[in-house]
């Protein structure tokens, strides 16, 4: 694991520490999208395995946002740049894939004969999985390269 | 399943929501006061996860199926510990909110496992 990342790091990348991303308010971000991974991963697994023909679309939605959910959750503990930039694009993925499903939920519900993650923009998860990327995309805005300036004494 | 172990779960992790998220109001880190209130309502959750496994053993069904009852135990088990470990790690208010948002979803895991076990 440890020769595989210092492949891929850049040249130069070694010399500083990856920039951390579970960090202050990251640390409560990144355990909300763990508890949204388990929950989405543990919930869309069982349902496709044991009942996929109820609701296949509504199922396979589901996967979908367990599969973003993880990655997210997977490249904000990874912390860099790189990781940076993959998970601000996710969040926006996720954010579009909200709205777009909940909107779809609401306009024909009878595609859905079941629930996913997202229906109704998650109302079913308090609306988490519509405010966890707006934080999200506030907290991965900008780059970490450098550590912030020293206040002057 | 135990209706008042559940309860008296779901209503110590909101306590311990309330209790993290003031301190984390506060600009305070989780003091080993709030790390003994995670030990007590996880010893409560872990004694649920006991009655509930002995439960099933003894061939009791919940409602909506034993292994989404079994998943839900175990996750109930794990959120406050989980979180307080976080916390451990980082030593600002937001470790502090991270285990009052960790004591949330445990409180919200009890109210759906009463429903998975009564239907």
């Amino acid at each position: 694991m440890t020769e595989n990342r210092t492949a891929i790091a850049p040249a130069g990348a070694s010399k500083t520490p990856r920039s951390q991303l579970v960090q202050g308010p990251g640390l409560l971000l990144v355990w909300l999208y763990g508890v949204m991974s388990v929950g989405s991963v543990s919930r869309s697994a069982y349902q496709i395995l044991t009942e996929f023909d109820r609701a296949p679309l509504a199922y396979s939605l589901s996967a979908v946002a367990a599969v973003v959910y993880a990655f997210i959750t997977y490249t904000l503990v990874r912390g860099g740049e790189r990781a940076r930039r993959a998970a601000l694009a996710c969040c926006a993925a996720e954010l579009a894939g909200v709205l777009i499903v909940g909107t779809w939920t609401l306009l024909e519900p009878s595609l859905f004969p079941d629930d996913t993650v997202w229906t109704t923009y998650g109302m079913g998860y308090v609306f988490i999985p519509v405010l966890l990327p707006v934080t999200g995309m506030l907290w991965l805005r900008r780059p970490r390269i450098s550590p912030p300036p020293r206040p002057v004494p | 399943m135990l209706d008042a172990l559940t309860i008296a779960i779901g209503v110590t992790a909101v306590a311990l929501a309330a209790w993290c998220g003031f301190a984390a109001y506060r600009d305070q880190p989780t003091k080993d006061w709030h790390f003994i209130g995670m030990a007590v309502v996880s010893l409560l959750a872990f004694a649920q996860l006991a009655v509930g496994v002995v439960q099933l053993a003894r061939g009791e069904e919940p409602h909506e199926g034993t292994a989404i009852f079994l998943a839900y135990l175990i996750g109930s088990f794990a959120a406050v510990p989980a979180a307080g470990f976080l916390s451990l790690a980082e030593r600002t208010r937001w470790g502090s909110a991270t285990v009052a948002a960790g004591a949330i979803v445990l409180a919200v895991l009890e109210v759906r496992l009463y429903d998975i076990w009564k239907g």
